[in-house]
C-alpha cells in the first residue's frame, strides 16, 4: 500500500510538472502570436501621396496627375509670393550653355537627375557621352569611356558646342553628372564679367600651373573668348591632346593661350565652387589637415563658422539621393 | 503516458487561455472611458497666405512674439553624436530648449531624468517641462534627437492657433481605435493639453506609469491613451495643400520613396515647402539641412515671406 502510495504520489508530482510546463508553453505559443498579429495592426504607414493616415478618407485632394517626365520641380503655384525678377532678368542677360559629362552606363543612375532637377535652369543643356542617344537624348563624341578620356572626351565637347551653338550663349560650363549647379548664383557671378574677355572659373587649385588650375570635380565654365581660343589652340598646336588628367591639361592649355584663371570667391571670401559634398566643405575637421585638399587651393580657406550667408555654386559628387533641394524652393 | 500527456494538454489549454484572458483584459482597460469618436480622422492645416497678409503689421509683430516654443529633447548617452548636433543646430531656434537625458552625461549639461524607459522619461519631462514654464511658454515641442525641426515653419503653423485650447499636434498615425502622433516627427501640445496631461499623471489607473500589463505600448501611444482620457486627440498637421508638414522620414527617404512610387510628381507628392520636421538624420546630415534652410540662397529670388521669426535675443545663430 506504501509502494502503491508512493507511486500515486510522484505520477501525480509528475503530473503537476508536465501541467505546469504545458501552460507556460500554450501561454508564450499564445504571447507569440498575439505578438505577430497585434504588431501588424499596429503599423499603418501613412499614404505619403495623399497624406491620409488611413488611406479611407472621404474628401480626395486628387493631385494624381502624371506630368510626363519625372518631374521633379515643384510647380510654380507653390510659391505664390515669391518674386523672381531679378533671377530671371539674369537668366536672359546672361546666357549659360551648360554640358554634362556622362556616360551611357550612367544616364539611368547620374544623368537624369541631373537632367530633371538643375539642368532645366540653363539657357542650353547638353550632355555629352562617348555614344549618341538620341532617347536622352546625348551627344555622341565618338570617343571611349573612361578616366584618361576625359581630356579627349572634354575637348571634343567643347568643339562640339563651338561648332553648333557658339551664338546661343555668353557662358560655357562644363559639369559632371554627379554635380549639383545653382545657377542663379553662377549667373551673379559672370554678370560681373564681359564674355568677350579671356577668362574661367572654378575651384582654382595652385599646383604644377603657374596661374592655376580649376578643378574637375567642381565644374568649371568658360567666357565666351575662352572658348574660341580654346578651341583654336587644337587647330594651332598651341595645346597637346592627349593627357590622363583633364583639369590640369585643360588648365595648362589656358594658361598657353593666355585665358586668365579668374576669382570665383564671393564677397567675404568664401569659395563657391566645392568638389565635394556639402558636408565635406560644412563640418569643420571632416577633411583632415593631411588631405591633398588643403594644399591644393589657390586662395586661403576660410574656417566654418562664420554668421553671414555666403552664395555658393556648384557643389561634386552627390549621389542623386543626396540633393540638396534648393531647386525646388 | 496517457495521464501526463493529457495533463500537458490540459496545461497547454489553460496557459493559452490565460493569455487570452489577459490580453483582452489589458486591451479592453485602455481602450475603456474614451469617447466615442470612432473612425474620426483629425486633420489641420497651416493659416493661408491671405489669412495672415490680411492682418496689420502690429498685428503681425503681437501674435509672432505670442508663439513662445519650448522644445524638450529627450535623449540618452547613446545618442552623443545627434544630441551634440541638434545642439549646435535647429534647437537653437526654439525659444528655449533643454535636453532630458536618461542619465548624467559628462560632456553637455541636461536635465537627468534617472531613468532608461522611453515612457517615463517622457512623463517626467513632460512634468517638470509644466512646473517649471507654464508660465512662460505656451507651446511645447518633444522631439528625439534624429529629428531636424524648422521652428519658424513650427511658429508659423501655429500662428493661428489658440494655445489655451487642447492642442496635439504631429504626425498622425492610427492603430485600431487609437490615433496617435508618432513620437519620431515630433510632438506638439499647447499649454492647456500640457495641463490636461500633467493632471492625468495623477491617475494610476487610466495613465499608468508602467504602461499596459503585459504588452507595453510605445511611449508615444501612452501619450496618446492618456490625453485621450483628458478629451485631448491628435490631429495630422498639414499645409494648405494638404501634405505633411511632420515627417518621420529624412529628405532623402522620402524622395526615394516618391522616385519609386510616382516619378512624374516626385519633390511635389512628397515634400512640403513648409515642413517642420523630418527624422532620421544622422548628425552631420543635420549640418547640410542649416546650411540648406538657413543660409544657402538662390540669388535673384525673393521670398516674401508674411512674417519675419527672429531667433532669441543672444542666440549666436547661422
Amino acid at each position: 500500500a506504501h509502494c502503491l502510495q508512493e507511486m500515486a504520489s510522484s505520477k501525480s508530482l509528475l503530473n503537476l510538472l508536465t501541467f505546469t510546463f504545458g501552460s507556460t508553453i500554450g501561454f508564450f505559443a499564445c504571447y507569440m502570436l498575439f505578438s505577430i498579429v497585434l504588431e501588424k495592426q499596429v503599423v499603418i504607414q501613412p499614404d505619403i501621396l495623399h497624406n491620409d493616415p488611413h488611406g479611407e478618407h472621404s474628401e480626395e485632394t486628387g493631385s494624381d496627375q502624371l506630368e510626363g517626365q519625372m518631374n521633379f520641380n515643384a510647380d510654380a503655384g507653390q510659391h505664390q509670393d515669391e518674386n523672381k525678377n531679378i533671377a530671371e532678368g539674369l537668366y536672359q542677360k546672361v546666357k549659360i550653355l551648360c554640358w554634362v559629362m556622362t556616360g551611357p552606363q550612367n544616364l539611368e543612375k547620374k544623368a537624369k537627375h541631373v537632367k530633371a532637377t538643375w539642368a532645366q535652369h540653363c539657357n542650353k543643356i547638353l550632355f555629352m557621352s562617348s555614344e549618341e542617344n538620341k532617347d536622352f537624348p546625348t551627344v555622341g563624341l565618338e570617343t571611349k569611356e573612361g578616366r584618361d578620356q576625359l581630356y579627349w572626351k572634354t575637348i571634343k565637347a567643347f568643339q562640339y558646342v563651338h561648332d553648333h551653338y557658339f551664338d546661343d550663349a555668353d557662358w560655357f560650363m562644363k559639369a559632371d553628372d554627379d554635380t549639383y549647379v545653382i545657377l542663379d548664383n553662377l549667373r551673379w557671378l559672370l554678370s560681373k564679367y564681359n564674355p568677350e574677355q579671356p577668362i574661367y572659373f572654378g575651384r582654382r587649385f595652385k599646383p604644377y600651373v603657374k596661374q592655376g588650375y580649376m578643378s574637375g570635380g567642381a565644374g568649371y565654365v568658360l567666357s565666351k573668348e575662352a572658348l574660341r581660343r580654346f578651341v583654336n589652340a587644337f587647330k594651332t598646336n598651341k595645346c597637346s591632346h592627349s593627357s590622363s588628367i583633364e583639369d590640369l591639361a585643360l588648365g595648362k592649355c589656358m594658361e598657353n593661350i593666355n585665358v586668365e584663371a579668374g576669382d570665383s570667391r564671393d564677397t567675404s571670401g568664401k569659395e563657391t565652387f566645392h568638389p565635394f559634398v556639402p558636408e565635406h566643405h560644412l563640418i569643420r575637421g571632416y577633411l583632415p589637415r593631411t588631405f591633398w585638399y588643403w594644399n591644393y587651393n589657390y586662395y586661403p580657406a576660410i574656417e566654418w563658422p562664420i554668421t553671414h550667408a555666403s552664395a555658393m555654386d556648384n557643389y561634386g559628387i552627390i549621389p542623386p539621393i543626396g540633393k540638396l533641394l534648393p531647386n525646388s524652393r | 503516458m496517457i495521464s501526463e500527456s493529457s495533463s500537458f494538454v490540459k496545461g497547454m489549454m489553460l496557459g493559452g487561455l490565460f493569455c487570452v484572458f489577459v490580453t483582452f483584459i489589458g486591451h479592453n482597460k485602455m481602450g475603456h472611458g474614451t469617447k466615442a469618436h470612432h473612425h474620426e480622422h483629425h486633420h489641420i492645416q497651416a493659416p493661408n497666405k491671405e489669412d495672415v497678409s490680411n492682418l496689420s503689421e502690429g498685428e503681425r509683430m503681437e501674435l509672432s512674439h505670442s508663439i513662445r516654443v519650448y522644445c524638450i529633447i529627450l535623449v540618452k548617452p547613446k545618442d552623443l553624436g545627434n544630441w551634440a548636433a541638434v545642439k549646435e543646430t535647429w534647437s537653437k531656434h526654439c525659444d528655449k530648449a533643454e535636453f532630458y537625458s536618461s542619465e548624467s552625461v559628462k560632456v553637455f549639461d541636461s536635465i537627468v531624468l534617472n531613468t532608461n524607459e522611453m515612457w517615463v522619461m517622457m512623463r517626467k519631462a513632460y512634468k517638470l517641462a509644466y512646473e517649471r514654464y507654464q508660465d512662460e511658454y505656451n507651446w511645447f515641442f518633444l522631439a528625439h534627437p534624429t529629428t531636424f525641426a524648422v521652428i519658424e515653419n513650427l511658429k508659423y503653423f501655429l500662428l493661428k492657433k489658440d494655445a489655451s485650447q487642447p492642442f496635439y499636434i504631429g504626425h498622425t498615425v492610427k492603430s485600431g481605435e487609437l490615433e496617435y502622433v508618432d513620437g519620431d516627427g515630433g510632438i506638439v501640445l499647447s499649454i492647456e493639453s500640457l495641463k490636461r496631461l500633467s493632471k492625468i499623471f495623477e491617475d494610476p489607473d487610466r495613465c499608468p506609469e508602467q504602461g499596459g500589463l503585459i504588452w507595453k505600448l510605445s511611449e508615444d501611444k501612452q501619450l496618446a491613451v492618456c490625453l485621450k482620457y483628458t478629451g485631448v486627440l491628435a490631429e495630422n498637421a498639414e499645409d494648405s495643400e494638404g501634405k505633411d508638414v511632420f515627417n518621420t522620414k529624412s529628405v532623402g527617404s522620402l524622395i526615394k520613396e516618391a522616385m519609386a512610387n510616382h516619378p512624374q510628381q516626385v519633390v511635389e507628392g512628397s515634400c512640403s515647402d513648409m515642413a517642420i520636421t523630418f527624422n532620421g538624420l544622422a548628425p552631420n546630415h543635420m549640418h547640410v539641412m542649416m546650411y540648406g534652410v538657413y543660409r544657402l540662397r538662390a540669388y535673384g529670388h525673393n521670398f516674401k515671406d508674411a512674417l519675419v521669426f527672429l531667433p532669441p535675443a543672444g542666440s549666436d545663430n547661422d
